[in-house]
């Protein structure tokens, strides 16, 4: 009896052991990574991580909670807040975060979260919509995309969606502005690579809205595909293009399988 | 003769339409058309005169212009930040000619069309160029020649 007790500690004790000489890998990222699907959050500092592995320190879900006082909030010749259709977000919205952008019949074309929102309020709560950007539409996608977090990003890609996936697809494969690159020559083929001071990721799109530390705020992908373009010297799409929301599509399925963070933080 | 070469250069400045000026910006200068041999070099310097090592180094350093130092390691101790997305250039003089580097600077599409280096210069054939840098290159011939002498001193 005292004989396997021992030999069930000194085997417990290996095993501490091995998990501890395997999470020291940086290769042992969890369910920030799938395969050789790396989140952002694994190209992060330990500090930025650590805002992030905490809600009380993570700036960010300020957003979330001004969202869910939105949710709650009756606004519209309607008369009608979200929860009035929608209820519990947490039920409701759960899969939401995770399988956006989606093909939308009576337009034809793909709609993300934003634009989801939107079309709420003006069709069926009769109010205006919010701008791009705004504390409002950022807080509230923050709020819906955050019921999914951990679910792994499920997008779908065939069907009515399959040409706008080539398109987005098309578009980060496009070299463009005066410096000539395209998303692919930093994101696919220079992820993990230094580009001066910074740290190149895989450029995935899981975390979004997201904190960014140089914002000071949070902002959405669309901000941040303006950004890119901008660095290269190309001249960006407006938030809510077609071209950026067909671009959100190919990014979603590039990371399928890795977690929502929403809201993630990050440089 | 290449392609590229000074002709057909011409030919396609003048038919896109962006006529020999280009009004504004750090390369705000008429395009300097080169010559260049069996896809390799562009033998001679496209101002005509010589680069000054000196200001190449600058040119090398400063993110607003050449940036060399955002994909290469480059002997500039004084800067802490070295990418690492190219080859390593501190001996870079020792492998390639003048020319050699001039062309790869100039537009090193024309060796490798894969990469990821930018040509800095050449302002014709990009896609969706911002207003601020239409037309434009991204150094200018001086600067060009500049760097191209810099680079010929690290042996």
């Amino acid at each position: 009896m005292r004989r396997t007790v021992l030999a069930a500690v000194a085997a417990s004790g290996l095993i501490v052991m091995l998990a501890g000489t395997a999470l020291t890998e940086e290769s042992n990222w969890g369910a920030y990574q799938v395969n050789d699907k790396r989140s952002g959050y694994t190209y992060a500092a330990a500090e930025t991580r650590a805002i992030q592995d905490d809600d009380f320190e993570n700036p960010a879900m300020l957003w979330v909670d001004t969202g869910g006082e939105l949710w709650n909030t009756v606004e519209g010749e309607a008369g009608k807040a979200c929860a009035s259709c929608h209820e519990d977000a947490a039920e409701t919205m759960a899969e939401v975060g995770a399988t956006y952008p989606v093909y939308y019949e009576p337009r034809g074309k793909l709609i993300n979260i934003e634009q989801r929102i939107n079309l709420c309020r003006t069709e069926n709560m009769k109010a205006k919509a919010w701008k791009w950007e705004s504390r409002e539409l950022l807080s509230m996608t923050a709020f819906v995309r955050n019921q999914a977090r951990g679910k792994p990003v499920a997008v779908k890609i065939d069907g009515p969606a399959a040409p706008f996936y080539e398109k987005g697809k098309e578009f980060y494969n496009q070299r463009r502005g005066q410096l000539d690159m395209a998303c692919k020559s930093c994101h696919e083929d220079n992820a993990g690579n230094m580009i001066r001071a910074n740290l190149l990721s895989q450029g995935q799109s899981n975390g979004f809205p997201t904190y960014r530390l140089k914002w000071q705020k949070v902002g959405s992908l669309h901000r941040r595909f303006r950004g890119c373009n901008k660095q290269v010297r190309a001249t960006p799409y407006k938030a809510g293009s077609d071209e950026y929301v067909n671009l959100e599509l190919f990014l979603a399925n590039r990371g399928q399988g890795l977690p929502v963070e929403t809201p993630a933080v990050r440089n | 003769m290449a392609w590229q070469s000074l002709g057909v250069v011409r030919a396609l400045i003048c038919g896109a339409g962006i006529a020999a000026l280009f009004a504004t910006g750090a390369a705000a200068e008429e395009f300097i058309a080169f010559k260049i041999d069996n896809n390799e070099s562009i033998a001679n310097s496209l101002t005509g005169k010589p680069g000054d090592p000196a200001r190449g180094r600058e040119v090398a350093i400063n993110r607003k212009q050449g940036n060399c130092l955002a994909c290469h390691k480059l002997p500039i101790p004084e800067q802490p930040f070295h990418g690492e997305i190219g080859p390593d250039l501190s001996m870079i003089g020792d492998t390639y000619s003048a020319g050699e580097l001039r062309l790869r600077v100039v537009n090193p599409k024309i060796v490798n069309p894969d990469t990821f280096m930018p040509a800095f210069y050449r302002p014709y054939g990009l896609h969706r160029v911002m207003k601020n840098f239409q037309g434009k290159t991204i150094l200018t011939a001086q600067q060009v020649e500049d760097v191209v002498a810099y680079l010929t001193t690290l042996k």
